[in-house]
């Protein structure tokens, strides 16, 4: 029987939105790509629901969440990170898959580990799709919108399905060291600069949203003041302000811009590194294109195994 | 030894394609030439192209293809690259210089040293060209204003400057899609959505396009007309 359930939001924390698997192909408009932080945390939480691997979902930062259940009854799953999960009353983490019925209650808050979790319908959640994606751009709003105090989440065809836990991939975690490859501005650093990067540890400052994260660690400043033209700009890249101070572009980054990138994280990297918390120290280690490359198709296998494709 | 083009390879699932080292008309009619090969005639697994100044970023699925195979098709493509110039389409944009629109009129004005008239004729008269797309969603970065009336920008931005707000900074013009803040001068305002809000077009130019700014009053301004 088809059925709809409908969640008040009643507690949420800021960066909280609705995401999907992203919207590519229209960086050349301005328009990043946009998703989950975490693509491995959706396609998870997802899958233990019956839902596409990109089904429009609510990311859920640091700042948690709290909904109450006013009509209906369904089966939700939350994957990513380590938060805590209060669903009707029975505590549990991320990584399971519940149900709530009319008037329960779900609390996510911060836990032990890891930075933002996706929270998925065994439904369809009704959003007004951007340009075919239910993402939101933190900058515009547009897409699936900011999930606030107030609103109400409505799921079609809303399903209860047996509980139980999801497992949580080693490499779900956080990673404290990830793979970049150099470039591809890197002409415009010393080659000094090149040895900083993979020698020194950097932490994550409290300069974090969806758009990207400024680091701190020693100066990677390049060798000149630099008026580059403006470059297009890829999910992960490292790029150096004038002052030398370091920041990797994340979901919602500008899709061109004037800072030279010195290196750009590997694409299987970028959850885990999305994972880290402010203040939390991170590494980076050089690998060829090639061995990119082999990443990126070792870990679409390892994700492919799980969802039984 | 021939520098450009340059192919850099990006991460694990992209090439930047260098076509110059510095901006210029040249360079971007090539980009632009090249862009358009690229879309005609993809590569395989080529899952979008970012057109810049000087450069293009091509963006691949790393399951289907590589850095290696990108560049050779790639490679391929600039070598028949034809001299024919990308023309691009040419797209209206109506705009008021009225009060309460154009807060920075007398102020660019000031610092050309020319009367707020004359600034308006000389933005007019702008042969503009759509140059890239950046910053936000549908703010298309415009080359072409004229030498008379290019500033730099402000020393401190402005909060709050209305979506449709024209500015100008240096050789550049937008016209905005977000309110938000700008260190850019603001000397008009347009009702001609850059994002269309049309599914089938969603966004007004393309990379390329020629744009021709048309004057309109506030009272046309305010009444759709």
């Amino acid at each position: 029987m088809m059925s709809r359930a409908i969640l008040r939001v009643v507690e949420a924390g800021p960066l909280c939105s609705v995401q999907d698997g992203g919207r590519a192909g229209l960086m050349r408009f301005g328009v990043p790509g946009s998703g989950a932080m975490d693509r491995v945390a959706l396609a998870l939480a997802n899958h233990a629901v019956g839902a596409l691997p990109g089904a429009a979902a609510v990311e859920v930062s640091l700042g948690g969440m709290m909904l109450e259940v006013e009509e209906g009854a369904l089966t939700l799953a939350v994957a990513g990170g380590g938060f805590v999960v209060e669903a009707a009353g029975e505590r549990c983490g991320s990584w399971q898959r519940f149900t709530l019925r009319e008037g329960d209650r779900l609390a996510i808050r911060r836990g032990p580990w890891g930075a933002w979790c996706c929270l998925a319908f065994a439904g369809r959640l009704e959003v007004e799709p951007w340009l075919g994606s239910a993402a939101t751009h933190a900058l515009s709003g547009l897409g699936g919108g900011q999930v606030t105090v107030g609103r109400r989440l409505v799921v079609q065809g809303a399903r209860v399905l047996p509980p139980g836990p999801i497992a949580c991939p080693v490499w779900a975690r956080p990673r404290g060291e990830v793979a970049v490859v150099i470039g591809p501005q890197e002409r415009f650093f010393g080659a000094d600069r090149v040895e900083v990067l993979l020698g020194a540890t950097f932490r994550l400052t409290d300069a974090y949203d969806r758009m990207g994260v400024r680091l701190r660690g020693p100066s990677l400043a390049p060798e000149a003041a630099l008026a580059i033209p403006s470059e297009p700009v890829l999910r992960g890249a490292i790029q150096v302000a004038g002052d030398g101070v370091p920041a990797v572009l994340l979901a919602d980054h500008q899709t061109t811009g004037g800072y030279p990138k010195i290196a750009t994280l590997v694409g299987s990297e970028l959850d885990g590194f999305a994972q880290l918390r402010p203040h939390a120290a991170v590494a980076f280690r050089a690998v060829r294109p090639d061995q990119a490359v082999a990443m990126a198709r070792m870990r679409a296998a390892a994700l492919a195994r799980i969802m039984g494709r | 030894m021939r520098v450009f083009p340059r192919i850099v390879p990006v991460a694990d699932r992209a090439v930047l394609i260098e076509l110059g080292g510095a901006v210029g008309p040249e360079v971007q009619a090539q980009v632009w030439a090249l862009d358009r090969a690229l879309r005609d005639d993809p590569v395989a697994g080529q899952v979008e192209l970012v057109p810049a100044m000087v450069n293009l970023m091509l963006v691949f699925d790393p399951l289907v293809t590589d850095h290696a195979a990108v560049r050779a098709g790639v490679e391929g493509r600039v070598a028949a690259l034809a001299e024919a110039v990308v023309d691009g389409a040419e797209r209206e944009v109506l705009v008021c210089y009225d009060a309460p629109y154009a807060p920075d009129l007398t102020a660019v004005a000031e610092q050309a040293g020319l009367s707020s008239e004359a600034v308006i004729a000389a933005h007019l008269a702008g042969e503009y060209r759509v140059a890239m797309y950046g910053f936000a969603p549908g703010y298309a970065y415009l080359s072409g204003v004229a030498e008379a009336i290019r500033l730099p920008r402000k020393a401190a931005p402005v909060r709050g400057v209305a979506a449709g707000s024209v500015i100008i900074a240096g050789g550049q013009c937008l016209v905005t899609t977000l309110t938000m803040p700008t260190g850019w001068w603001v000397i008009g305002r347009s009702r001609t959505r850059i994002l269309t809000g049309d599914e089938g077009r969603p966004f007004l130019f393309d990379v390329g396009d020629r744009v021709r700014f048309r004057r309109v009053t506030a009272a046309e301004m305010e009444g759709g007309a």
